[in-house]
């Protein structure tokens, strides 16, 4: 297990080849803290830990987590629920997705809206989800140079992933749509509308 | 009701905290002050805890009018001050406490040296916290006021009716945040990089770009070299992480960093450095050397000190109005006493 330090107030927990980065983060979620624990972020394959520097060393809360993650290890995701949401296929990108990927932006669509997603994190932004997995074919580095801003509701993908941008921000994924749907509610417990785990299947409009 | 109006907002004037925790996972940026020791010590010099709510200034501050039966408050941070009385005007320092009056108009000018300024009331504001904190994020309108920066017309309500009658205190000195290059440890993708580019980046000046704002600062200089492309799976992001996307310019998260990213990080800048970081302006021109975790702790814990020991140095002002006021006070309650048998 690689363990990085990311600063004076955290660390990364490599989960590679260890357990999947939500299961890991929901099992640390219900042992109920440490003192000094400040915060427990999955990513995609690694689980960011947060603590106060000043309540706590770190080799503490190492310890904490490392005591935690065989128990982790041999747990599945569980299943979520499957949500279908309508895109208007029309983004800056999407022609010059078709170019790089050698295919028309019809069968870029086709391919998108093809796919049955799954919510692998929630992050970037308050309610952002990050889908997986893309088809081979759509496959595409995401942009040297990250855009200002991206509008709210644009679908959107890099690499092996697609989401919907929940608010205008800044952003380097190449935008193939837009939909319309409310990924965050503050007011909404849980405030994010998606959960690792779920389904997302794009519907054209 | 007591309360402070908003009669010009000045530049995205903020309602913040030290920060919204427990909901990065849900994608929640942290927010806070860009300057949490200018909060703590504001929120000092009006006896407050240290991480009450406050108003963060970025470039120009606001004019904000008293309503209601006064109020003590303190800006911490170089800003002129212009306070509007009876249709007299006159300077306030920063870096201390003053009792405002009903009717009152305290302007607060541009932010002269450093990105951001903090004005505590004492108190605080009676304001609803969202998702457990006053921090705004306005990219997602979380926060008090809708989530936004300060509008015209808007009124911040104080928890206290009337200010108390302590004396007003004042800061010894300016607060010293130190000098020298930004300490950072090297991670948590140093590995991504060439051994060229660490070397380069621990060994150049990067010039902070122009649109520096709440979420980081763009740094300008010699591009650094990843080893394998930029992208990385997403992982959590803390302030201070210093990212490099494709075009090798790095990239210096600040309080309203996005919670995940996708680009290789090659160092993170120390906690007790943040608050340097979040005074730095466009333009400023930055130089970074690497410590080891032990290094960066007693490095915290210096600058932990040195807040206990600028708000242990706290003192009451030693003249003006209040000082005056005081004074005659005493006066007459010697001639009354001097009449009692």
């Amino acid at each position: 297990m690689r363990i990085s330090d990311v600063g004076d107030a955290a660390f990364s927990v490599d989960c590679t080849a260890g357990p999947v980065p939500a299961v890991l983060a929901a099992v640390l979620g219900r042992a109920g803290g440490v003192r000094g624990l400040v915060e427990v972020v999955p990513g995609l394959d690694s689980v960011l830990i947060r603590f106060d520097p000043l309540a706590t060393c770190r080799a503490e809360v190492e310890a904490w987590v490392v005591e935690r993650l065989g128990q982790a290890e041999g747990l599945a995701e569980a299943e979520g629920r499957l949500w279908r949401i309508p895109v208007t296929y029309d983004g800056p990108d999407l022609d010059a997705v078709a170019m790089a990927c050698g295919l028309t932006p019809a069968r870029v669509v086709e391919l998108h809206s093809g796919t049955v997603f799954r919510v692998r994190l929630l992050g970037f932004q308050p309610g952002f989800a990050y889908l997986g997995t893309l088809p081979p074919e759509l496959r595409l580095p995401r942009r040297a140079e990250p855009r200002l801003k991206v509008p709210a509701g644009s679908v959107a993908m890099a690499d092996d992933m697609s989401a919907v941008y929940p608010w205008d921000s800044p952003g380097g994924w190449h935008l193939l749509g837009r939909a319309d749907i409310a990924l965050f509610d503050a007011e909404r417990d849980p405030p994010a509308l998606l959960a690792a785990g779920d389904r997302v299947e794009f519907v054209p409009r | 009701m007591t309360a402070l109006r908003v009669v010009s907002p000045g530049l995205n004037t903020t309602v913040q905290d030290l920060g919204r925790f427990g909901y990065q996972a849900q994608g929640v940026p942290v927010a806070g002050v860009l300057d949490p020791v200018a909060l703590r010590l504001a929120n000092a010099l009006v006896g407050n805890a240290p991480g009450e709510a406050g108003l963060e200034l970025c470039a120009l501050g606001p004019r904000l009018a008293v309503v209601g039966e006064g109020a003590r408050l303190a800006v911490v941070g170089p800003v002129r001050l212009t306070l509007t009385r009876d249709g007299e005007s006159c300077r306030l320092d920063h870096d201390r406490a003053h009792l405002l009056r009903d009717g009152d108009v305290l302007a607060l000018g541009a932010v002269e040296g450093a990105a951001t300024a903090v004005l505590a009331v004492e108190g605080g504001f009676d304001l609803e916290p969202v998702l457990g904190s006053l921090s705004t994020y306005s990219r997602a309108a979380l926060g008090p006021l809708g989530g936004k920066a300060l509008s015209a017309g808007a009124v911040l309500p104080l928890r206290r009716p009337h200010p108390s009658d302590e004396p007003c205190l004042l800061l010894a000195a300016p607060f010293d945040y130190g000098a020298g290059p930004i300490r950072v440890m090297p991670g948590p993708q140093a590995d991504r990089f060439t051994d060229e580019a660490l070397a380069l980046f621990l060994s150049s000046d990067y010039a902070v770009a122009k649109d520096a704002d709440r979420m980081g600062l763009r740094l300008e200089g010699p591009g650094l070299e990843h080893r394998d492309g930029a992208g990385i799976p997403s992982d959590g992001l803390v302030a201070g992480c210093i990212q490099v996307p494709g075009n090798g310019q790095p990239i210096v998260l600040l309080a309203d960093h996005q919670t995940v990213g996708g680009y290789a990080k090659i160092a993170t800048v120390i906690s007790a450095d943040l608050p340097r970081l979040g005074r730095a302006v466009p333009g400023t021109r930055l130089r970074f050397s690497a410590v080891s975790l032990a290094e960066a702790q007693a490095a915290r814990r210096t600058l932990e000190q040195a807040v206990a020991a600028a708000v242990a140095a706290l003192r009451s002002d030693g003249g003006g109005l209040d000082l005056a006021a005081l004074y005659s006070a005493n006066l007459v309650s010697g001639m009354v006493s001097g009449e009692e048998p």
